[in-house]
């Protein structure tokens, strides 16, 4: 059961490595929000410093919806994904290694960047550590939500416009706690509860989310 | 002789209708099993049935065994090389059959092992599925139209590699309407109907 679930982790990463400028969409998101915002709205500290986290936010939020087309689909349309239902492993553990995977390709380079993104933006410093907490706590989710999203449009030939609409009002809590409690720090106030309810919606979606994802899956292999 | 796969009285519904009228089928080890049926009676619905993907509607499958399903899709992954999607099945069904390199001498693919898979054709794609039922072993194999996009060598590779498959023990349930399979021992035969008036 192991093996299958490390056999299909080592295939989802090496097919990201050989598709390599798509996933490296993650980072030149982030980049190019960090590049371009500041050119629009004046490159001064103070303002910099105030939405540093809503726009790290915004470029994981981004990054994570970017690659979620590819996330079932080409699995539906080359017959490996209808495979999994005659592996050894059950269902919903090969669920839980694709949005693991996910995760790894989109949420795991934007934390790892985060801190030369918080210099950029001139984000106090004691802030950095929340800001990292939050997003080890919040791609996750993204990962998650995204992933019973994408689920549930495969049906639809082109699920790309449905898929965002389904997402968007589900990650605005995410976005609202992540970002409140970066803030609540550079202003000298205590995020614990915001990390508290980010936390909880992660346990939510951590509980619910493969389950209902992998029966989304079942419909559209039927 | 032991029973591999049984299903009893197993049907299924689209839009509330069912697709075929409900069968009994039994796999057993040594033993085939071709299902009939004209085009759209819902063979492929039945074989993805026992393979559990799709969930009866009617009846019950129970499963004593691993087993493997190939379908219309060969479920290769076009960017990865021959070698590497094999590598991943053997490793996905944690049996490991044979070694990568004899399958694919097996399946008449010697040499291609490192060309990608999706410059292969489309009966090259098709033994790239054989080669994946040999590295694993499993103990009944589900085949959904193997004969498709396959010439006559192809065939009668189909047809030996059924025979060592039933010979270890093995159980195997096909779907076919152009070549039939000929082993030593004449395979059952299961016609598929559409759905009788008792259902109405």
């Amino acid at each position: 059961m192991l093996k299958s679930v490390l056999a299909l982790l080592r295939r989802d990463l090496r097919l990201a490595i050989r598709h390599g400028g798509e996933s490296l969409m993650p980072l030149l998101f982030l980049f190019a929000v960090l590049i371009l915002v500041p050119l629009g709205v004046g490159p001064g500290p103070n303002l910099l410093s105030a939405i540093a986290p809503g726009m790290v936010w915004v470029a994981a939020l981004l990054a994570s919806l970017l690659a979620l087309e590819g996330l079932f689909r080409p699995d539906l349309e080359d017959g490996t994904l209808e495979q999994w239902w005659t592996a050894p492993a059950p269902v919903g553990l090969l669920v839980a290694t694709r949005l693991f995977s996910h995760w790894l390709i989109t949420g795991l380079p934007v934390i790892l960047f985060a801190p030369l993104a918080a210099q950029m933006l001139y984000l106090p410093d004691h802030a950095l550590p929340v800001l990292l907490l939050t997003l080890l706590i919040g791609t996750p989710i993204l990962s998650l939500i995204g992933g019973l999203a994408s689920a549930l449009t495969l049906g639809t030939k082109r699920g790309s416009v449905l898929l965002s609409i389904l997402i968007f009002p589900l990650v605005v809590p995410v976005l609202i706690f992540a970002t409140g409690a970066v803030s609540a720090v550079a202003d000298g106030l205590s995020p614990r509860a915001h990390l508290g309810l980010l936390t909880s919606l992660l346990i939510l979606a951590l509980a619910l989310a493969p389950l209902a994802t992998t029966a989304a899956l079942k419909l559209n292999v039927e | 002789m032991s029973e591999l796969l049984t299903a009893e009285a197993v049907g299924f519904t689209r839009s509330g209708d069912l697709v075929f009228d409900p069968v009994d089928v039994c796999l057993q080890s040594g033993r085939a099993l071709v299902i009939a049926g004209p085009n759209g009676s819902g063979k492929t619905t039945l074989l993805r049935l026992l393979a559990g993907i799709l969930t009866p509607a009617r009846g019950r499958v129970q499963r004593h065994g691993s087993l493997a399903f190939l379908g219309h899709l060969a479920a290769v992954k076009g960017d990865l090389t021959v070698r590497e999607n094999l590598e991943f099945t053997a490793r996905f069904c944690s049996r490991p059959g044979l070694p990568v390199n004899q399958a694919l001498a097996r399946v008449g693919l010697a040499g291609l092992g490192l060309r990608p898979a999706r410059a292969l054709s489309a009966g090259q794609k098709r033994r790239v599925g054989l080669a994946c039922l040999l590295v694993a072993r499993r103990d009944t194999w589900l085949l959904d139209e193997p004969y498709a996009s396959l010439d006559d060598i192809g065939g009668e590779l189909v047809d030996s590699l059924l025979e060592q498959h039933l010979a270890g023990g093995g159980a195997v349930a096909l779907s076919t309407h152009q070549r039939q399979p000929r082993l030593e021992q004449a395979p059952e035969r299961l016609l598929i109907r559409p759905p009788g008036r008792e259902d109405e």
